[in-house]
């Protein structure tokens, strides 16, 4: 009984840029035409290149920003601006910056009681109170650390209180916006732990984006691979990690550092250049940067195809048996 | 000889909260093309152990060491003088942020030209063209242009690329890179990792790489240092300290690792890093550690021999067949 909690359906997002005094403005399409589904209980991930749109992507469904084409719902409901302030509530972000995301003058009581006040006035100051030190104990954070200041925090219980004061409005979808990026290892490793402690608990839905992949690998269910905007691939965690169909995915599992000294590199070189957000080439925009790109390729932009595992790519790569034997890529 | 040779290096910093030990009797010693990583719990000391040998570090911190010396000339008693002549030259560093070591005021072009003209005898065109091969090598594209923006025109990763380039324009001897690929994605930081060691292996220029991330330590690292609470706790080849750690600390930071996740909850580390009013007498780890014992929490550990990782503890783990510990 897959229940969804947020469909997007071709949600884009144009930025203007540029327009100085000898140039004409620009058009960057930070996000275009993404579609994607994700369950209560579950979590999709979206990993990619560092500007090709997955923050663009979590201010949109998250509501700070409006899409400039496309649609999602949630739980069903078609989201539109009128709706904003009913429906905001279900979906709460979590920032990769725990330091900047906080406001560093409040203590963590006033923190995790402000969306309450903000959005249910109804209830009482003591009884907001008492939801506090309950979201304290749910974090695992001790009671009596209510009246303390952020910077009296590690960095690690810092992203505690964010994800804390992200579940105070009981939201069904967390938006993670490299939610362990900033931590290191030791306190990566509770705070992923507190995620999916929650996520079973509260059956919430996670949109988690990342570049570390091998965060990715532990904690996703679905992963999404966005390039320049565009969505490349979709499909099951085992089937992209296990065999990724567009080169890009291949690319980038290949170059994440295996943190083992002995085992094999056989890093993919990319050679060419990340085309300009500004002017994205014609035909499919990994082209310029990928081994197996032809005159099609170049031309026509490729559309995700169907299937259980979808990919836009002219030239896919193709672990089924009989199809290999195209140009394969230069490694080190 | 060798190129770093920094000795019993201790940092501390005048607080409100009375005197905190930053740094607590380092040793660092890096030999010509070698490439020495660190590591390390947030806050235990890396930073501002190589801002010590940079002499970066404000006027505020008490440095006291038993040996600082760089290709064989003592860093302590030199002139400032001739020390500015190997800082930036000879030694150079890529900063954690980018954006707070790139000024504000001055294109990034500026900012390299004047390192080169300060440090190099190239004419102006000279340094114009070397600026541009440089924003080549670390991956700008359209450097011509690039040159003349000004950090806040930069995306974080663009800086990052931009301050990579400062620190190796004058062909340095030994590059201390303190967290350098933090900002940027995989196939760029796997581009930059290589440029970094092609320079390494082309010129045999000394590597420090301070990083968090594992899968960057064992692909580039020869050696490893692991600090804990400004003290090192552990030195090894990288392929014994992936295989067999000896620091308790070390075994929980590798646990740690999703990548030898074996279920789907992590291995964690309980507890927090010791402040200023909970430093314990003995082994500044023992509260979390899970083998302490009442030695540990009362006698500070002992260095143990290099068979044995230099760790930093009673009760080394894996100790080799024969080995004494110390
Ligand atoms: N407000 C804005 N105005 C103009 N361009 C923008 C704006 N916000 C984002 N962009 C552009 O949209 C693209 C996508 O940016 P976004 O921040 O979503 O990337 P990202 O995938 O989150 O990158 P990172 O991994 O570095 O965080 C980039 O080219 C960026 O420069
Ligand atoms: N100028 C300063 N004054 C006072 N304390 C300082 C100063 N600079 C650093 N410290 C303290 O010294 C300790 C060591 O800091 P350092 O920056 O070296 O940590 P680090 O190991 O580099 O951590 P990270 O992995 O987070 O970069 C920290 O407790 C820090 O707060
Ligand atoms: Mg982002
Ligand atoms: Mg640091």
């Amino acid at each position: 009984m897959n229940q969804t909690v947020l469909k997007a359906t071709d949600l884009s997002r144009d930025y203007e840029v540029g327009g100085g005094l000898f140039s004409k403005p620009g058009i960057v399409r930070a996000v275009a035409d993404v579609s994607f589904e994700v369950q209560a209980g579950k979590t999709l991930a979206v990993v990619g290149e560092s500007g090709c749109g997955k923050s663009t992507l979590a201010r949109l469904v998250t509501m700070i920003e409006a899409p400039t084409g496309g649609s999602f719902t949630l739980a069903g409901t078609e989201v539109t601006p009128e709706k904003w302030s009913d429906l905001r509530t279900d979906i709460q972000i979590v920032f990769q910056d725990p330091y900047g995301s906080l406001n560093l003058r409040q203590r963590v009581g006033q923190i995790l009681e402000e969306p309450l006040k903000i959005n249910r006035p109804e209830i009482g100051a003591k009884e907001r109170r008492e939801k506090a030190r309950e979201m304290m104990r749910l974090v695992g954070l001790r009671e009596e650390y209510i009246d303390r200041y952020p910077h009296m925090f590690s960095g690690g219980q810092r992203q505690r209180i964010a994800v804390g004061r992200a579940l105070m409005l009981e939201p069904k979808l967390l938006v993670l916006d490299e939610p362990v990026s900033a931590l290191d290892l030791s306190i990566q490793s509770q705070i992923l732990n507190l995620l999916l402690d929650l996520q079973e608990r509260l059956d919430l839905a996670y949109l988690f984006i990342s570049h570390d992949l091998s965060v990715v690998r532990h904690v996703a269910d679905d992963v999404a691979v966005m390039y320049l905007g565009r969505m490349v691939e979709k499909g099951s965690k085992d089937d992209v990690f296990t065999a990724p169909r567009h080169p890009y995915t291949r690319a980038l599992l290949s170059a994440t550092p295996k943190a083992d000294p002995r085992a094999e590199r056989g890093r993919i070189r990319l050679s060419g250049e990340l085309p300009s957000p500004l002017n994205v080439p014609p035909g499919c925009p990994f082209a310029p940067r990928c081994w197996k790109a032809e005159d099609k390729c170049r031309r026509d932009r490729p559309r995700l195809d169907g299937g259980p595992q979808p990919v836009a790519c002219h030239f896919p790569e193709a672990p089924q048996p009989g199809a290999a034997g195209r140009a394969e890529p230069a490694t080190a | 000889m060798s190129l770093l040779n920094v000795r019993n290096l201790s940092v501390t910093f005048q607080t409100g909260g009375g005197l905190l030990r930053a740094v607590d009797g380092v040793d660092v010693s890096v030999e010509p093309g070698e490439i020495l990583a660190i590591v390390g719990e947030s806050g235990s000391g890396k930073s501002v152990s190589m801002l010590a040998v940079m002499g970066l570090l404000p006027w505020t911190a008490g440095i006291t060491a038993d040996e600082m010396s760089f290709d064989g000339q003592d860093l302590r008693s030199m002139s400032a003088r001739a020390r500015r002549r190997i800082i930036g030259k000879d030694i150079s560093m890529i900063f954690q942020e980018p954006m707070s070591s790139l000024n504000p005021c001055f294109t990034v072009g500026m900012q390299i030209r004047e390192a080169l003209r300060q440090h190099t005898d190239l004419d102006r065109k000279g340094r114009h063209a070397r600026c541009i091969e440089l924003f080549e090598m670390v991956g700008i594209p359209d450097p011509e242009r690039r040159l003349g923006a000004f950090p806040h025109q930069l995306s974080g990763g663009m800086n990052q690329r931009a301050m990579i380039a400062m620190a190796i324009a004058c062909r340095p001897r030994l590059l201390i890179a303190d967290e350098p690929t933090t900002a940027l994605d995989v196939t760029i930081q796997a581009q930059i990792l290589d440029l970094l060691t092609g320079l390494q292996k082309e010129t045999g220029m000394g590597l420090i790489l301070i990083t968090h991330d594992m899968g960057v330590v064992a692909e580039t690292a020869e050696r490893v240092a692991v600090q804990y609470a400004g003290q090192k706790v552990e030195e090894q080849q990288v392929a014994q300290l992936f295989e067999t750690p000896h620091h308790p600390y070390t075994a929980a930071l590798l646990a740690a690792l999703p990548e030898r996740a074996t279920e789907r909850r992590l291995p964690t580390i309980p507890g927090v890093v010791p402040g200023l009013h909970d430093r314990p007498e003995g082994c500044l780890f023992s509260p979390r550690c899970k083998f302490a014992d009442e030695r540990c929490r009362t006698v500070p550990p002992p260095v143990q021999p290099p068979a044995i990782g230099l760790a930093r503890c009673h009760y080394p783990l894996a100790v080799p067949a024969g080995e004494e510990t110390a």
